[in-house]
This record gives C-alpha cells, structure tokens and sequence, in this order.
C-alpha cells in the first residue's frame, strides 16, 4: 500500500474544531446509529450483548420499533463466554452477529471462546469492543482496557480496528461488515474530541500519514490517542522546531507494514503513543514491523505497567500523561536520552 | 418449497445394521489411536451408541452436500471423543477413509480436536464447556429464519464443572429452543478420576430440570432406549431437552471399561489387538483402516 501523498487528501478537522467541545463526540452513540442502519439494510446482521445494551448502544436494535430488526437481537445476560459463543453459533448458521461487551471483558473474559469458536474456525463474529482504554474513568482499573489489544492481536485470523473518534465509526463498520474473518473494533467510551471527517478515508488494514514532518521524528499512534498526539506534534514542531510526523495506525491488526516502514525511513526517531500498556500494544507491533527491516529507534508512550486509579477521562489523561501536554513531556524525555 | 430429501437418516440402519457398524466403529476409533500415538480412547467408545444412534437414524444430513443450510447440526462439545466422530464420517463418507490413519499428524486432515474446515465438522471445538453456547447460536439462526433443522450437542460429563455450560443452559431455556438437544455422555469418570470425587455433578436430573430443561435419562448403550429417548427430546415443544445418556468410559473392551486411566492413553499394540478381538467376538469385522493399521501391525510395520 502506497503512502497518502498528501495530508490533506485526509480531509481531518482542523485542531481547532476538534478542540471544540460542541464537535465532541461518544462512539457509543454513533456505533448504536451505524448498527442500526446496517441492520435495516442487511437481514443477516444481529447483535448480541450481555447486560450492557444501554452502555454499548446494542439497544438501538432491541429497541427499534420494526419486529423484523428488534428480534435479531438477543441479550445473554451476564455471561460474557456464552455471548461469544452463541454469536459465533449465530455465524455458523450464516449470520454475521455483532457482539458487544465492554473491551475488559469481551478480552478478558471470552479469550478463550473468542479464540477457539470465533478465530480457528475464522468466523465473522464482529467485536463492538466499547470502552477501551483509561478513559473508561470513575469505574477505574477493574474495567479499564489496557491489556486488550496485546491478547487479541495475538490470536491467528484476528483483524484488529481502532476507531479514531466517533464520527470515524460508522465508516469502520460500512468498510468491516464483509471483511473476512472476526474483526474486533476497538473504541472509547465518553465524548471525546473528533479529528475526522466524513471525508476521511478509511480501509480496513491500512494506517495513514495524519501529519507530514521533517527528518527528525515520528509518532506512531491510534484511537483517541490520535488527537492528543496531532496536538502534541504541533506544540513540537512550534516549541521544539522538531514536526514530527503523525501516523494513525488505524488498524491494528492486520498492520500496515508499508506505511509504517516507508515513514520510518525518513526519520531519525520514533515514539509510539496509545492508550494502552506500553507492553504489547501497538509500541508492540511496530517494534515487530521494524525491528527486521527498519530498525528505528523507538520511545514506548502509554501506561507504564501499571493498573492506574479511578477518575474523570480527562483527569486521567493527565495524570497518565497521555494528553498532549503529557506526550510532549514524555517525547522530550525520550529525545534527551 | 418441497425441501430436498437428506440420504440420512435412512431405515436401511436398523438395529442389526448398527450393532455391526458399532463393533466396526469401535475397532476403526481404537487403530486411528493406536496409529497416532495418542488421543482419547474412553470417552469416544462411551458415546459409540449416542453418535452411531444420532448420526445413522436421526441427524438429517448428507455427505455429498456437507454446506446445505437445511441440515441438522451436531456440535462435540467433548471435543476429545472426535476419533469416534470421525470414523462415522469417514464411513458416511464426507472424506476418504485414508484420512482416519493420519490423524493428528502433520499434513493430515483430522486435527486433535474437531475443526471447522474437517469435511462434516459443524463447529470448532476441544476447549472444553463451549459447545451448548454454540449449538443456541445456530438454534437461535434457525428460529430466525423459520427453519426446522435441530441442533444436537454432545457434552462431556466432567465437562459440566466448565461454567460458561450453565450458562448456555440458561439461554437455551430463556429463549425457549426446543430445537437444542443438549446429551450429556454420564460415563462418570474424568481424567483425575470419579466425577463425583473430583467434582461432584450429582443431582445432575435435577441440575437440568431447575435450568429449565426437559431432563430424559436412558441407557447410553442401548440403541431402543437412545431411541426413545431421541424421540422424546424431538417431541418436546417449548423448551430445551436434556438427555442424560447413562454409559460406561471405555465401553466395549473389558479392560479400558471403567478405567479413568483410559481417557488418554493410546493403546499398545499387544491391546489394540486384544481389544479388536473382544470387540469383533465371532463377527468378522472389516474396514480400510483396520486393514491398514492391523496389517501394519503383523507386518511389523511400526
């Protein structure tokens, strides 16, 4: 896959409007919307949850007035391996089930149904894998998602998407609905700030140049962390005279080694950031991408191995370092070694 | 529409008809585990009559047409009784029955524990306590969908201790699917030994019948009895059935009969032919796995 020539073909919000906390949106509320429209267009399409329909918005579907999309949901109770299961029963008989729980627990939980009833037989079970990261907030660690992409990309057949903000949701699941093989959509839980624009392009497996830089750095990013580091690449390039490039490492599974090599080769350096343990995430995979034919030089930004504490998003962004302020800290951390 | 008629089940396998596939059953499961060395010898032979029974007289399904949608399914929950599952597959033929002496060996087509992309396989499974989950999903497909096909699912009974099975069996009953056969193989004996040492089940009847099942027991070794049983089970409208298929691990062959130590363990030479002897008794028994790995054997071969 060839590099976006140019950032502006991104067509992404300016700084400023995704700044704006009018434009702030929950992908909660837009995935309910798209999973709705995909049910009335597709009769194959249902969703399944585990007590959680109000939270994941699986509920659009229980609760659509048309009988012929509200029966296609099915609720299994507290029972997050039964969940997998019975939605990978549901794709064994041709169905293409959307499966929702929080990330912690879908994870957590039902690794192991996801791996042995939904990856070996490589069914397309779709993930709807709400609450990712820290930003979960008051509920704190127990329900922080901070581990789920290292045990999920680890599984053969896996296909791994992080959605950049809410409006980026319903094109992730328009361009997953036929993709081969389970796919696990990873997203936030509050009204975060929005980058993208219906305009954005989007394909499943590919990662995207955001920002254009000098020879000096690149972040490798994803998910929401995606705005945090476009702000922290400005205050850089103005602060520090350093423009890094950004790059929007929107699927994580599989990786777009091209993009990924092709940038690294114009750099000295780089940093990963996600709102992830910094072990076995994405720092992870692009450290595996580079290392044989790349090396690159690369600094680790996420959670430190650690299970962190409860608080409002915001505030935990900034007490993990993980908004822009925090990432700029922590990328001339790394530069100064 | 008038549906297609399935080649299974067919009245041509009647009692005697499956007395004799059973010996042949039990001999074919017995080489294919000789010859790989390992796999699971007591609990495939217990459920011998469940599977010959289902997959003869009941399961409407065809070789020729693995895919067709309007097919019954059958969900191995216990996983590791897959040799008996596949000699019934060989011999219906959904693939050549070469394949049963390359099992669990590399390039083979039969992996350890049932696969998905195995001809006649209707789900992955080996990981113990997913199965039932997976048998709701395609019941809750066919209620969608107006069809009739019925979904079998045979679990181990040490099986039971796996958690996410009650709650599988919450769901069956919560959404009513009379078209989910849960069997239970009660052979009493997982691999640390007597299930109710290790773990105790009983009173299992009970267990179902408080999850909202309709609980049948019947004799696991007795064609009529698994029978009647079947019958009652595809009878039973508004719920789920149970059927707690009473059996013996290792049935079929006196020494591994009852033995816990039989639950994994590949058989020697020297037993694999003691057993195909009790087995065979008087009737002369044949099949292209036998003639292979037998042949090997007195040829000296491995």
């Amino acid at each position: 896959m060839a590099l976006n020539s140019t950032v502006k073909e991104m067509r992404l919000l300016s700084l400023t409007d995704a700044a704006n906390r009018e434009n702030w949106q929950a992908c909660k509320v837009t995935y309910g919307a798209a999973l709705l429209k995909l049910a009335t267009e597709r009769p194959e399409v249902v969703a399944l949850d585990a007590d959680l329909a109000n939270s994941t918005q699986s509920s659009r579907i229980r609760d659509a007035k048309d009988e012929s999309i509200s029966r296609r949901f099915f609720d299994v109770g507290i029972s997050e391996q039964d969940l997998v299961g019975t939605g990978a029963g549901l794709a064994l008989a041709g169905k293409i089930p959307y499966v929702n729980s929080f990330g912690v627990f879908l994870s957590g939980r039902a690794w192991g149904q996801i791996r042995v009833s939904v990856c070996y037989p490589n069914l397309p079970v779709r993930f709807g894998g709400s609450y990712g990261g820290i930003t979960v907030g008051p509920d704190g660690p127990t329900h922080f998602a901070i581990s789920d992409i290292a045990i999920l990309r680890s599984l053969p057949n896996m296909t791994l998407v992080s959605a950049t903000d809410g409006a980026q949701v319903p094109k992730i699941i328009e361009a997953t609905v036929d993709y081969p093989g389970p796919v696990y959509i990873r997203m936030g839980r509050v009204p975060l700030p929005v980058v993208t624009t219906a305009e954005t392009p989007f394909e499943t497996g590919r990662a995207y140049v955001y920002r254009k830089g000098g020879g000096e750095l690149v972040l490798y990013t994803t998910g929401h962390s995606v705005y945090d580091t476009l702000e922290a690449a400005e205050i850089l390039a103005t602060e520090d005279g350093i423009d890094p490039w950004v790059v929007n490492v929107n699927t994580i599974k599989p990786l777009d080694v091209d993009t990924i090599a092709t940038v690294a080769k114009q750099v000295k350096r780089g940093c990963v950031v996600e709102e992830h343990n910094i072990y076995g995430g994405l720092g992870g995979a692009v450290a595996e991408a580079l290392a044989g034919s790349h090396p690159l030089p690369l600094g680790f930004i996420g959670i430190e191995d650690e299970f962190c504490e409860s608080g409002e998003p915001m505030e935990l962004l900034r007490e993990y370092k993980l908004d822009a302020p925090g990432i700029v800290e922590r990328v001339r951390g790394y530069l100064s070694k | 529409m008038k549906t297609k008629a399935f080649p299974y089940p067919a009245v041509k396998y009647d009692d005697a008809a499956l007395e004799k596939l059973a010996r042949r059953l039990r001999c074919d499961t017995l080489c294919m585990i000789h010859q790989a060395s390992s796999g699971h010898p007591g609990g495939s032979l217990s459920s011998v009559e469940i599977l010959s029974t289902l997959y003869y007289q009941y399961l409407r399904h065809d070789p020729a047409n693995p895919e067709r949608t309007d097919r019954d399914r059958f969900v191995l929950s216990k996983g590791h009784a897959c040799p008996i599952l596949y000699a019934i597959l060989a011999e219906q033929g959904y693939f050549p029955e070469e394949e049963l002496c390359h099992l669990r060996r590399v390039g083979g087509l039969l992996q350890g524990h049932p696969s998905l992309h195995i001809p006649g396989i209707d789900a992955s499974t080996g990981s113990l306590g997913q199965g039932l989950s997976l048998a709701n999903g395609v019941a809750l497909a066919a209620k969608l969908d107006g069809s009739d096909l019925h979904t079998w699912c045979l679990l181990g009974d040490g099986e039971l201790q796996e958690g996410q099975v009650w709650e599988a069996a919450m769901t069956s009953a919560h959404y009513k699917l009379d078209n989910v056969t849960a069997i239970v193989d009660r052979n009493g004996l997982q691999i640390d030994g007597k299930t109710e040492k290790v773990m105790a089940l009983e009173p299992l009847a009970e267990k179902w019948l408080s999850f909202g099942f309709h609980v049948i027991e019947c004799d696991g070794h007795s064609f009529s009895d698994l029978r009647r049983a079947y019958d009652e089970a595809l009878a039973t409208k508004g719920k789920p059935s149970c059927i707690i298929a009473n059996t013996h691990k290792g049935h079929g062959v006196s020494f591994m009969t009852d033995q816990a130590g039989w639950h994994g363990k590949s058989p020697s030479v020297e037993q694999l032919q003691a057993a195909v002897t009790e087995i065979c008794g008087d009737k002369k028994i044949e099949s292209s796995c036998m003639k292979t790995v037998l042949g090997e054997v007195k040829g000296g071969g491995r």
